[in-house]
């Protein structure tokens, strides 16, 4: 009874009036019903979205031409809304309307919320994407349809009175890049507190007094994105508890599992190459095989005979993940700590434990994966004694320059990688150190995991061969045990051999993005 | 106090005697237990002991200010954490189904370490310090002091001497303690101003138009930086330091790349106002350590405790009479008197008198 109902007022509503608007903010979930070969298509789509708004935020600068260009053509390609100020209704040559390019985008991302709701990394890996995709969404509105989403949206936010706005002028000047004297008069400063702007604070990109920001209209888009991202995080919460009643339907339980493991990628956490590497072969395999950061870390470590936090886990967990075993892994920190100030005693007390909660022997014996390039770019980056992070990313070019030469880098391969590091394309840098290091032209992969660079290494060096086979079995396993959830929904009437085609086609894609 | 007093074998004499007769716990409770406001806030808070030959407990609650007494008389811990309020009592952590046991709360905390100091102070390295040095922390305290008050509204700060290279800064107020882990990074990452580790020689580049923020953390440094970098520290009087101070004005390297003398001059004037204010920065800006201030529940050493390695107590700092604060003159654990720092007219007198306080506690050692 009450179904028919919904039916009929979704009925009743025409597409064009559900979806009038460019951008939403996602209020209200789609009440009609679509097929599973919809269901599958819209949420593959969108991770695919999702996964270029990732790669493209480490290659470019947020909000830069080319970022827009990137995420443009990513949209325009997988047929979401991308040029949202052109509000009309014709068919583009790619065949779906706007509205119903907006239908998709509407579909697909409540999909993703049910597959990403599980577990605080999905959650938090799904809501940077989409604050992310909703930055450069907002920002390409015109002023007045920016006007118009925070009318219909019901989102108002205090403005500063002439008076105030006099008396902090220099103030509001100083701290607001962007905001010129003439127009701070007739601008609107928007004040609150600084827990809803925390970007703009990070960044010391705002005037802040007293525990409130002042921010000037054109940086609205902050208060907005923290809306947002305050909202989608409380639905997903939401949505994690009615989630058992959606896996009990069991033609979406294995597609949902499946979406949610895409993000990942490989992680290198394979436990099946362990103990193919002996102690003594570090030393020349760091030279050898290692990316930079980890042979600078080695390098640290066995100048220092001591590494900070930061670098025992970036480099343990690398040397866990090219296949040291927790006792090699114990002996290995344990000689090296053991020729500096640290004492054997020491060790065992206030470092083994961390090298065994690594291998997820302690604590909460969580498994931990070797740190990607995204990570050791991105989070925690070195301060004074540290010798963490990438060198591509944290190095002076001027040392970076003289490390390389050290290295016995050619001096037009020495440019070629700072004008990539000057450009912010840290792992394009890396894979020209690959390829200048390893004498080929072109390589075949892209480069997003130290551990893979080792691997590929190896495999150049023809070394690894045990290595390589280990890792493709592994690879194997894993891809069964696709086939197998692919299996599943072959069963279903309504799949297509089409949709098992693309399930396994989006391994590859996040493999090798 | 000379470090050479104090005998880090004499703590299982000494920790017994101030845990039982100087540990101010009614206060210390008091500032914990913040009014009772809300439930169960004293209960839910980890502390973690560090015992003898670093034995480390993590999770221990308690339900009173007496049952606090009675376990670290008990416990005679060397070295007192504070962790978070949880969601649950710390002890009983193993009970909670995993995953509901969340820190909730906490200070918002900020850990200043003398040895991140070490590529800019020439007199001492490492967990050494001096009086010379001791200015950074000085600087440090009067900048974000006046940062977390004025420009985060934050009133309640409470900064305690580390008891060894160092300060804490515990900030109060229940908006602080309710932060997210993401606005305490946020917050960090506003008052962090050097950036980059050992392989980034220019740690601090500043963009125009300078922040008022910056602008009052310079206006600090001006004060302090004739008299501490030029005099205490002499950066531009050994060649060693002054070919630091040099590669950082970076000019020699840009005019290699710039042979134009108008150019080149403009570089020059360049130096007189922007690099003079990165390089002072650079010198005298506090280094924060941002990992311990993100964290709801990483744990920070509670002020009174003692510092094991030399013996002194964390004791809170001043501001009114922040200058006058002297590392080396807080009273230790081998002087058996009232926690109150003493002159330094009477640091003779006090030599004296930790000699008999020695003696006279070695005494009563024997009776318990």
């Amino acid at each position: 009874m009450q179904f028919s109902e919904r039916r009929k007022r979704v009925g009743s509503r025409p597409q064009a009036e559900l979806y009038g608007q460019p951008l939403q903010f996602y209020g209200q979930p789609p009440l009609e019903n679509i097929s599973l070969t919809e269901f599958e298509t819209f949420a593959v789509d969108r991770l695919k979205l999702l996964k270029t708004v990732e790669n493209v935020g480490v290659s470019y600068l947020k909000g830069s031409p080319q970022y827009v260009k990137k995420l443009v053509a990513e949209s325009k390609n997988l047929n979401f809304p991308y040029r949202l100020e052109a509000n009309d209704d014709r068919k583009c040559q790619s065949g779906l309307s706007e509205p119903d390019k907006r239908r998709k985008d509407h579909i697909s991302h409540f999909i993703l919320r049910l597959a990403y709701c599980q577990t605080e990394d999905l959650r938090r890996w799904f809501i940077q994407q989409e604050v992310d995709l909703f930055r450069y969404r907002f920002n390409d509105l015109s002023p007045k349809q920016k006007l118009e989403f925070l009318h219909r949206n019901n989102l108002q936010y205090d403005t500063i009175g002439i008076e105030e706005k006099k008396a902090l002028k220099d103030k509001l000047l100083n701290s607001s890049p962007g905001v010129s004297g003439i127009t701070v008069e007739d601008q609107d400063f928007y004040k609150v507190p600084f827990q809803d702007a925390l970007d703009l604070v990070r960044t010391r990109k705002v005037y802040l007094k007293a525990g409130y920001v002042y921010i000037p209209h054109q940086e609205i888009v902050t208060i907005v994105l923290n809306d947002f991202r305050t909202r989608l995080s409380k639905a997903l919460a939401l949505t994690a508890r009615s989630l058992p009643a959606v896996h009990s339907d069991e033609r979406l339980q294995p597609l949902l599992n499946h979406l949610s493991h895409a993000y990942v990628g490989q992680d290198y956490s394979i436990q099946k190459n362990v103990g193919k590497i002996s102690l003594e072969q570090i030393d020349s395999l760091s030279g050898k095989s290692y990316p930079l950061c980890m042979r600078h870390l080695h390098q640290a470590l066995r100048e220092n005979h001591h590494l900070r936090h930061g670098g025992r886990m970036q480099y343990g967990l690398f040397l866990k993940g090219i296949g040291l075993s927790l006792e090699q892994a114990l002996q290995f920190w344990r000689s090296e700590f053991i020729r500096g100030k640290v004492d054997a005693d020491k060790f065992d007390k206030a470092y083994a434990y961390s090298i065994r909660h690594m291998f997820g022997k302690e604590g909460k014996r969580t498994d931990y994966t070797p740190y990607n390039c995204m990570k050791v770019i991105l989070s925690n980056p070195p301060s004074q004694g540290d010798y963490h992070g990438c060198p591509f990313r944290h190095s002076d070019p001027e040392l970076l320059k003289q490390k390389l030469q050290f290295y016995k880098v050619s001096p037009s391969g020495i440019n070629q990688i700072l004008e990539l590091v000057k450009g912010m394309h840290y792992q394009l840098a890396c894979q020209k150190y690959f390829e200048l290091t390893h004498n080929i032209e072109d390589t075949t992969f892209s480069l997003n995991h130290p551990n893979q660079y080792f691997l590929e290494s190896q495999k150049v060096f023809g070394g690894g061969r045990d290595l390589k086979r280990e890792m493709d079995a592994t690879q194997k396993a894993k891809e069964n045990s696709v086939v197998k959830a692919s299996n599943v929904k072959q069963e279903l009437p309504t799949n297509g051999p089409e949709n098992v085609a693309e399930m396994e086609d989006l391994d590859s894609i996040f493999q090798e993005p | 106090m000379p470090l050479s007093d104090y005998d880090p074998a004499s703590l299982p004499d000494l920790l017994p005697l101030y845990y039982r007769r100087l540990f101010p716990f009614s206060q210390y409770y008091r500032w914990l237990n913040y009014g009772g406001v809300q439930k169960n806030y004293f209960q839910n808070r980890e502390f973690s002991f560090t015992l003898k030959d670093d034995i480390y407990v993590r999770y221990q609650s308690f339900s009173s200010q007496i049952e606090l007494e009675k376990e670290m008389q008990k416990m005679n811990p060397y070295k007192i954490d504070i962790g978070a309020i949880y969601s649950h009592r710390p002890n009983q952590h193993n009970t909670v189904k995993s995953g509901s046991f969340q820190a909730l709360e906490k200070e918002l905390v900020f850990d200043i370490d003398m040895t991140d100091y070490d590529d800019v102070r020439s007199c001492c390295s490492a967990a050494d310090i001096c009086s010379k040095c001791w200015t950074l922390m000085t600087i440090a305290i009067r900048i974000l002091d006046r940062a977390l008050r004025e420009d985060f509204g934050f009133k309640h700060l409470l900064w305690v001497y580390s008891g060894r290279r160092g300060v804490h800064c515990w900030v109060c107020d229940e908006a602080a303690r309710k932060l997210t882990v993401a606005a305490r990074s946020a917050v960090a990452e506003y008052l962090s101003l050097i950036k980059g580790g050992e392989e980034t020689m220019k740690k601090v580049v500043l963009m125009d138009p300078i922040h008022p923020f910056i602008r009052a953390s310079l206006a600090v440094v001006n004060k302090y930086f004739l008299r501490y970098a030029l005099q205490d520290q002499d950066i531009l009087g050994q060649k060693e330091s002054v070919e630091k101070v040099l590669a950082l004005t970076e000019l020699q390297q840009h005019f290699l790349n710039e042979k134009k003398p108008e150019k080149r001059w403009e570089m020059v004037l360049d130096q007189a106002s922007r690099k003079r204010k990165e390089i002072m920065l650079q010198y005298c800006y506090p280094r924060l350590d941002v990992n311990v201030s993100k964290g709801v529940n990483h744990l920070l050493k509670s002020p009174f405790s003692v510092h094991p390695k030399t013996g002194r107590i964390s004791v809170p700092i001043d501001i009114g009479n922040l200058d006058a604060f002297d590392p080396f003159a807080v009273p230790t654990i081998s002087l058996d008197r009232p926690m109150e720092a003493e002159d330094e007219e009477n640091a003779e007198e006090t030599k004296e008198n930790d000699k008999d306080a020695a003696d006279r506690r070695k005494i009563r050692g024997d009776e318990v």
